[in-house]
C-alpha cells in the first residue's frame, strides 16, 4: 500500500516535471523565434588576439588560413551585401590535373600563386597581366607511388608564403622552398617515408623562422608526428612524435596538461598494447595556429591505428588530441585528448581558431575548435582547460563532455564490436566536420563552420600490419543524419554557445569558408555552386555555376587595378569526393571507407575538373 | 519468400555457371607452387595454364577471398568499389583483366601506388587472390563466387550483385530535383 501511494507521489511529480520543461522548453522558443535574424549581433564580441596577423600588406593571401589565428577573415569590404550579387568571373585558369583541388590560393604583390594536387605543380599567375599570364611553373616531381599511400585522394591543402620564398610539400613529403621571384628551388627535405605509408597533404605553416610540416597516413599504421625546419637552410630543428616515449614526443619539465587523463611518464607508450605505438597514427595532417605573443603553436592530431578500437586497448596517447609548443623548441606546454581511444576515426585535427573572448563575463584567451567529434570545445588556450563542448552537429555516439575531468562521455549503444554490425552511429568517421576549415568574422563574432550530416553502420574486422598497406580493420557505410541533408553552414555563436542560424546543403560541406569585412561570407558546394551569404542573416545573396565539385579554400584579394577579388578552386576530390576524381564505383557501399554510400548521385552532379575562378565587381 | 527477381537470377546463374562447376572438381585438384611469372615489359606473359583451374573453381575464389582480408587489400579497394586504390568491380582494367595481368600486379606492384605482394604470400596464395579479386568485376561465373562475405559485413554477399558486367548508366531525366 505504502510503496503504490509512493508510486503515484513520484509519478504526479513527473507530471509536474514534464509540464514545466514543456513550457520551458516553449518560452526558450518563442524567445528564439523573435530574435531578428537579419541583424544579428553576438552581445559582446568575440575578437581576434592582436598579434594575429602575418606580416605583409593587407589585402593580400600568405597562409593558407589568412593570420595565424586561422580566421580566415579579411579586412578588404570593396564587396559588400548590396553589390555582391553583381559579381563575375574575372579571369579562370586551368591546372591541368583533375584530382581534388583543395589548396588555398596565395596572393602576393601582384603574384597569385597555386599547387595543384599530385603531383604538386606551382603555379605563379602574373596579375598584372590580361587574363593572368603564367610567371613561372614548378614540377617537383614527386614519387608516383605516393599515390597508393595517400588516404582519400591525392590532395594539397596549400603552401606558406614568407620573406621571399614560397614553402610546399609535396605528396611523398619533400619539403620545397622556391623563390618567389624566379620559381627557382632554393632548398629540398624530406620528412616522409612512402614505404612505411608516410604522406603530407597539408599546407606548411611558416611562422617565427620556422616551416611546419605534420606527416600524414593514419589510416596506414605510420607514426606521427610533427617537423620544424629552418625557414632559412630546410635544417630539421625539431620532430615531435605523437607517440613513444617522452623524449620523442618533446615532453619535458615544461608540460602542464590541465587534465588528470593527460599527466604522466611516458603515456605514449604505456597507454598502448606491446609496441602498438609504433604504428599508433596520431598524425598531424591538419592546421596549426599560432600565437605570437605566447610563442605557441597549436595544433590536433589524428586517429590511432588501426581503425579497429578491439585491437589497441588504452588511451592511445597522443592521438585525437590537441598539443600546444613552444615555436622555437617544440616542448609540449599542455595537452587535451579530446578523444582517448578514438572508436570512430575521429580524429581531431580540424582548424584551431584563436580568439580573445568573454567567457562567464571574463576575458579568456581562447581556442574555438570544431572538433570531427560533433563537439564545439572552447579551450583556454594558456592553460589547455575546456571552457566548453557543445554539440554543433548530430551526435548518437557521445552523451557529452566531462567538464570535471575533460573526459569525453560514450554512449554504450553505438560503441563497435566484433560479432555485431552497430547502427546508426552519428557522426560518420568523416565526424561532424572534416578538415574543411571554418571562418570567424570579429564584426559578427560568429564562426561559419562548413560541416556534415552524416551517419553510418560499423562492422569490425582484423586487419594485419603490413608497412606500407592500409591499416583499419572497420567496415563502414555512412548514410545522411537526420533530416536527409548531408551537409550543414553552422553560424556559431561563441559566446552565447548556440547556432545564429544553419543553411542545409543537400551534399555534403567539403569546402572551406571565407568572412570579409563586407559582411559576406563565401563557400562552395560539392555540386560546384559558389556561394555568398549575408554574415548576419544566413541569407543567400548571390551563386555561381563552377565547372565542377568545389573542395578548395575560398581566398580574398586586392588585385593590382585596386578592386578586390575573391578567388577559389573548383574541382571535386578529396575523401568525398574521390568518387568522381578517381572514377570510383558507388555500388559498393563500403567503398571510400563507406563514403560512396552516402554520396552516390555525385558521379552525375559534378564531372571533374581542376579550374581556379577569381571574381570581381564589374568596373 | 524469394523475390521474382532474385529467382530469375537463380536461375541464370545456373544455365551460365551451373555446367563450369560441373566439370570442376569443387575442391580442386592439387596446384604445384611455381615461382611467379616474371614481368617484362616487351613480352608479357600469357595464357598461363594455372589460370583457369584458379578461376574456375569455387574452393579456390573462396580462398582468395580470404587472403583480400588478411592481406589488407580491403583498405584500400574496399569490396571491389575502391577508395585509395583503384575500383575492381568495373570494367577500367589499368594494368590488364587477365589473370595474369592481375597476379602480376599483386606480386610484383604497379608504379602508381600498387605496393607489391610477392615476399609476403605463396604463388598459390596469390592466384587465389587474383582468382577472388576477377570474381569482383564479374569475370568468374556467379555459381563459382562465394555466396558470403568474409566476416562481418555492412554490404551485400556479392552473389546478390547484379550479375551483368558494368556498363555506364545513362542518367535519368529527373535528376535535376532539388530535395
Amino acid at each position: 500500500m505504502a510503496r503504490n501511494r509512493l508510486a503515484w507521489g513520484l509519478l504526479a511529480a513527473l507530471v509536474i516535471i514534464v509540464a514545466v520543461a514543456a513550457v520551458i522548453a516553449i518560452i526558450g522558443r518563442g524567445d528564439r523565434a523573435t530574435q531578428p535574424l537579419t541583424a544579428y549581433t553576438a552581445p559582446a564580441l568575440a575578437k581576434m588576439p592582436a598579434a594575429a596577423s602575418v606580416p605583409g600588406v593587407p589585402g593580400e593571401w600568405h597562409i593558407p588560413a589568412g593570420d595565424y589565428a586561422s580566421t580566415r577573415y579579411s579586412d578588404l569590404s570593396q564587396i559588400t551585401t548590396q553589390n555582391v550579387g553583381q559579381l563575375k568571373p574575372a579571369f579562370t585558369f586551368d591546372t591541368g590535373f583533375l584530382k581534388g583541388h583543395e589548396a588555398a590560393p596565395l596572393i602576393v604583390g601582384s603574384t597569385m600563386y597555386l599547387i595543384t594536387p599530385y603531383p604538386n605543380v606551382v603555379y605563379a599567375l602574373d596579375l598584372t597581366k590580361p587574363g593572368a599570364a603564367v610567371k613561372w611553373r614548378f614540377d617537383p616531381k614527386p614519387d608516383p607511388k605516393s599515390q597508393g599511400v595517400a588516404c582519400c585522394d591525392v590532395v594539397s591543402r596549400g603552401m606558406s608564403y614568407d620573406n621571399g620564398r614560397l614553402f610546399m610539400v609535396t605528396l611523398d613529403g619533400q619539403v620545397i622552398a622556391l623563390d618567389a621571384n624566379s620559381g627557382a628551388q632554393v632548398w629540398r627535405t624530406p620528412i616522409a617515408d612512402i614505404s612505411k605509408g608516410e604522406t603530407v597533404t597539408m599546407a606548411p605553416l611558416v611562422a617565427a623562422g620556422k616551416v611546419l610540416v605534420g606527416d600524414a597516413g593514419g589510416e596506414f599504421g605510420v607514426r606521427g608526428s610533427l617537423t620544424a625546419l629552418d625557414e632559412g637552410s630546410g635544417k630539421i630543428v625539431w620532430r615531435a612524435y605523437s607517440t613513444g616515449p617522452d623524449k620523442d614526443v618533446l615532453i619535458g619539465p615544461n608540460f602542464h596538461p590541465y587534465y588528470a587523463q593527460d599527466r604522466g611518464k611516458d603515456l605514449g607508450v604505456t597507454s598502448w598494447p606491446g609496441e602498438a605505438w609504433k604504428q599508433g597514427g596520431g598524425t598531424v595532417w591538419g592546421w596549426i595556429s599560432y600565437d605570437p605573443e605566447l610563442r605557441t603553436i597549436y595544433y590536433g592530431t589524428s586517429n590511432p591505428g588501426p581503425w579497429n578500437p578491439e585491437q589497441r586497448p588504452g588511451d592511445n596517447k597522443w592521438t585525437a588530441g590537441v598539443f600546444a609548443r613552444d615555436i622555437d623548441t617544440g616542448q609540449a606546454k599542455w595537452f587535451y585528448q579530446s578523444n582517448p581511444h578514438d572508436l570512430y576515426d575521429h580524429d581531431d585535427i580540424n582548424e584551431l581558431i584563436l580568439l580573445d573572448m568573454p567567457v562567464d563575463g571574463k576575458m579568456r584567451k581562447v581556442i574555438v575548435h570544431p572538433g570531427r567529434t560533433g563537439y564545439m570545445y572552447v579551450l583556454d588556450r594558456l592553460t589547455g582547460q575546456v571552457l566548453s563542448a557543445d554539440p554543433y552537429s548530430y551526435i548518437t555516439a557521445y552523451t557529452g563532455v566531462d567538464l570535471k575531468t575533460g573526459r569525453l562521455q560514450h554512449n554504450p549503444a553505438k560503441e563497435p564490436v566484433s560479432g555485431r554490425v552497430v547502427r546508426g552511429i552519428c557522426p560518420a568517421p568523416p565526424g561532424g566536420k572534416d578538415w574543411n576549415p571554418s571562418a570567424f568574422s570579429p564584426r559578427t563574432g560568429l564562426v561559419y563552420v562548413p560541416h556534415l550530416n552524416l551517419c553510418n553502420d560499423n562492422a569490425l574486422s582484423q586487419p594485419n600490419y603490413i608497412p606500407g598497406t592500409a591499416y583499419l580493420g572497420v567496415e563502414a557505410k555512412m548514410y545522411a543524419g537526420p533530416g536527409g541533408n548531408r551537409g550543414v553552414l553552422t553560424a556559431w555563436d561563441p559566446v552565447r554557445r548556440k547556432a545564429a542560424f544553419e543553411i542545409k546543403e543537400d551534399l555534403p560541406l567539403w569546402s572551406g569558408a571565407l568572412a570579409t569585412a563586407g559582411d559576406v561570407v563565401f563557400y562552395g558546394t560539392l555540386d560546384g555552386w559558389f556561394k555568398a551569404i549575408d554574415a548576419r542573416s544566413g541569407k543567400l545573396l548571390w551563386k555561381f555555376k563552377t565547372e565542377s565539385g568545389i573542395v578548395g579554400q575560398p581566398v580574398t584579394y586586392r588585385g593590382p587595378d585596386g578592386r578586390q577579388y575573391v578567388a577559389i578552386f573548383s574541382g571535386v576530390g578529396g575523401w568525398v569526393g574521390g568518387l568522381v576524381s578517381n572514377g570510383f564505383d558507388h555500388r559498393d557501399p563500403t567503398g571510400g571507407l563507406g563514403i560512396f554510400n552516402a554520396v552516390q548521385d555525385l558521379p552525375k552532379k559534378s564531372p571533374r575538373g581542376g579550374r581556379l575562378y577569381a571574381f570581381a565587381l564589374p568596373r | 519468400m524469394p523475390s521474382p527477381c532474385r529467382a530469375s537470377l537463380l536461375i541464370v546463374a545456373l544455365l551460365a555457371g551451373g555446367c563450369d562447376q560441373m566439370r570442376n572438381d569443387p575442391r580442386g585438384h592439387p596446384l604445384p607452387e611455381t615461382p611467379p611469372l616474371v614481368s617484362t615489359v616487351l613480352s608479357p606473359v600469357r595464357a598461363d595454364p594455372r589460370a583457369a583451374d584458379y578461376q574456375n573453381n569455387a574452393f579456390q575464389v573462396s580462398n582468395g577471398q580470404l587472403y583480400y582480408h588478411w592481406m589488407n587489400c580491403t583498405g584500400c579497394h574496399s569490396e571491389g568499389g575502391g577508395g585509395i586504390g583503384p575500383s575492381l568491380m568495373d570494367v577500367n582494367w589499368r594494368y590488364g583483366s587477365t589473370m595474369e595481368d592481375v597476379v602480376q600486379s599483386i606480386s610484383n606492384g604497379r608504379p602508381n601506388g600498387m605496393p607489391a605482394f610477392g615476399g609476403k604470400m605463396t604463388a598459390a596464395q596469390i592466384w587465389q587472390t587474383a582468382a577472388y579479386v576477377r570474381s569482383l568485376s564479374q569475370h568468374v561465373p556467379q555459381s563459382i563466387r562465394s555466396g558470403r562475405s568474409e566476416g562481418l559485413s555492412v554490404g551485400e554477399p556479392s552473389t546478390l550483385r547484379d550479375p551483368h558486367p558494368y556498363r555506364a548508366v545513362t542518367p535519368k531525366q529527373d535528376e535535376a530535383t532539388v530535395k
